[in-house]
């Protein structure tokens, strides 16, 4: 569907055989920095103070936390819609252990095992049953969205004794002063996945089985553990963004998780992973959020607001999008 | 000798139809089987009791080396050396050459961590030898998508091949390719038997399939309507046949071989 061109050229060497190898990740640095200059020539006296990029550092792991192990779930061909549920849902155990316990740590655990459960059930109803993952993660999202507002009776919870915790400097602490602890967490995230979606057994699997289901299970990868496997690791990161984000504001409202569908989502198709399945980067994604929160960030500090904010956020998007595949499609 | 594989009175029945019906078959050491059949003719049945998808019904035998085989399990069949190669579903198409040619049986260490130098170094190797890529525009590294057809099959014979297949079965391997492409890939089943090894090759089109089987069988309607040597018969005797077959079920004319 790229549009490939057959060049008959004979000598692809060196840098340009580089180039072709690293295209998608290329491209998506290419339009990070083009829309940094944009924001820089658009609000210097805002771009050029430091501010801006704690603020963005703080907000972005949000959903970046979650876009990074989505990746392998899209390139595993499959999609997850459930997850905005998922962080509540996490939450929600954190509070039902955390109110009979009172151990925040326990609490925290309970929270990340609720979050394996409800992914790890998504792989089975795909992989088992057979649903499409599409229509199977619709449903677990209403599913996971009712038990949070049945099991809280829609009422939120104060999280202030997490604050007495280490848990608290652990994650969302700065560091340094000024690193957001969850800027950190998103590096290290996207390091262990980068590691096994490229170094490790587990990944090769999830490139074939996204790019051809039948010849990889005909050649004996175990393509329903693979898939089952890369929805437990969104549904883990799920509740893991879910508990960043209350600890945060150190307040779980019920309906938390809405409104990260399509920063996450568009931070995994920006980032140059193909909806087809096969192909994609953990470090394209990486980029993709932060410029996704860049752009949530700048329209803020560009001082933009009322109707023209959805306006502009589309336009850039859907901009970015076709500059990112032109771009690499011309080194390809 | 014994023959490496070996189908005595084999049966298949789904429900009320017979797929196979007693069917006796073998393929030599180092022999090109040629399988000629129309659609639904049983090959593809056959192949799937060869490689352990499918059992045969009570009654039917399968040797390997001259050792029965009572359950064979799709494992046990690559494990034996059984290998298929398909036309379509061989190959992922947006990935390396080098993913492509250990796929499912990637060199790693025990916690699964990639050897991916080793990869890329025996897929290098394998290209100079088995699949004679000489242009330096090919890498371990290229994405598959933008080889030929010929050139595909040949990446999906030659990882058979590395992986000690002794026999492997190209279901029409030919299908869809343009004429030089065909002659390619014809050239890679060639490479088969010189490696050594057995091949059956399954194909619509004789003409594909004469210039480079030894033996041609020919199945009808789940049964074993013929089989020869090539020596024994020219290509227009074997057209000949053929219609014979399409109309009375058998090679000869007659029951039987």
């Amino acid at each position: 569907m790229s549009g490939e061109q057959a060049s008959p050229l004979p000598r692809r060497r060196g840098l340009y055989r580089l180039a072709r190898k690293y295209s998608l990740q290329i491209g998506i640095t290419g339009v990070a920095f083009f829309i940094w200059v944009l924001f820089l020539i658009g609000s210097p006296r805002t771009f050029l103070r430091r501010d801006i990029y704690a603020a963005f550092m703080s907000s972005t792991p949000y959903f970046a936390l979650m876009a990074i192990p989505l990746t392998l779930v899209i390139i595993a061909g499959e999609i997850d819609l459930s997850f905005p549920s998922v962080m509540a849902f996490g939450m929600t155990a954190f509070d039902v252990v955390f109110l009979t316990t009172h151990s925040v740590w326990l609490g925290f655990l309970a929270c990340l095992a609720a979050g394996v459960l409800a992914g790890w059930l998504n792989g089975i109803i795909v992989v088992k049953i057979g649903v499409p993952s599409l229509v199977a993660t619709i449903g677990t999202q209403f599913l996971w969205r009712g038990v949070v507002m049945v099991v809280t009776n829609g009422q939120g919870l104060g999280l202030t004794p997490v604050r007495e915790t280490f848990l608290y400097p652990l994650l969302v602490g700065r560091i340094g002063g000024f690193f957001p602890a969850q800027f950190l967490w998103t590096i290290a995230f996207a390091l262990v996945v980068w590691f096994f979606l490229n170094r490790h057994r587990f990944g090769a699997h999830v490139y074939l089985t996204g790019d051809n289901l039948e010849s990889a299970r005909l050649m004996g990868v175990n393509v329903h553990r693979t898939k089952i496997l890369t929805f437990a690791a969104v549904g883990f990161a799920a509740a893991f963004a879910g508990f960043v984000v209350s600890e945060d504001v150190l307040f779980f409202w019920p309906t938390l998780g809405e409104g990260y569908m399509l920063n996450t989502l568009a931070s995994v198709y920006l980032g140059g992973t193909s909806v087809f399945g096969g192909t994609g980067t953990v470090f394209g994604t990486f980029v993709a959020s932060f410029i996704i929160g860049a752009i949530n960030a700048g329209i803020v500090a560009a001082g933009l607001t009322g109707f023209w904010t959805n306006v502009i956020y589309g336009l850039i998007v859907v901009t970015s999008v076709s500059l990112q595949t032109v771009v690499s499609r011309r080194i390809r | 000798m014994e023959p490496f594989l070996q189908l005595k009175n084999v049966s298949k029945t789904f429900g009320e139809v017979a797929a196979l019906r007693g069917i006796n078959f073998e393929v030599g050491n180092n022999e090109i089987v040629g399988l000629l059949g129309d659609n639904g003719a049983g090959k593809s049945t056959m192949v799937k009791i060869l490689t352990g998808y499918h059992q045969p019904d009570p009654g039917g035998e399968l040797y390997l080396k001259g050792r029965r085989i009572e359950h064979l399990t799709v494992a046990q069949a690559r494990d034996l050396g059984i290998e298929v190669v398909y036309q379509e579903r061989a190959l992922a198409d947006q990935q390396s050459l080098w993913r492509n040619i250990f796929m499912g049986r990637e060199l790693a260490d025990r916690w699964g961590r990639l050897d991916l130098k080793g990869m890329r170094r025996e897929t290098g190797k394998l290209m100079q030898t088995l699949m004679g890529f000489t242009s330096t525009a090919v890498s371990p590294d290229s994405v598959v998508k933008t080889f030929s057809g010929g050139e595909r099959q040949g990446v999906a014979i030659t990882r058979a091949l590395y992986f000690k297949a002794e026999l492997i079965i190209l279901d029409e391997p030919t299908m869809g390719l343009s004429l030089s492409e065909t002659r390619k890939c014809l050239d890679f089943v060639a490479g088969i038997r010189a490696a050594g090894k057995s091949a059956i090759f399954i194909d619509h089109n004789i003409f594909h399939v004469y210039p480079v089987a030894d033996r041609i069988v020919v199945l009808d309607r789940g049964a074993v309507a013929g089989q020869f040597l090539k020596n024994e018969l020219t290509l227009q005797e074997l057209i000949d046949r053929l219609y014979l077959v399409a109309q009375t079920g058998s090679l000869n004319g007659g029951g039987g071989r």
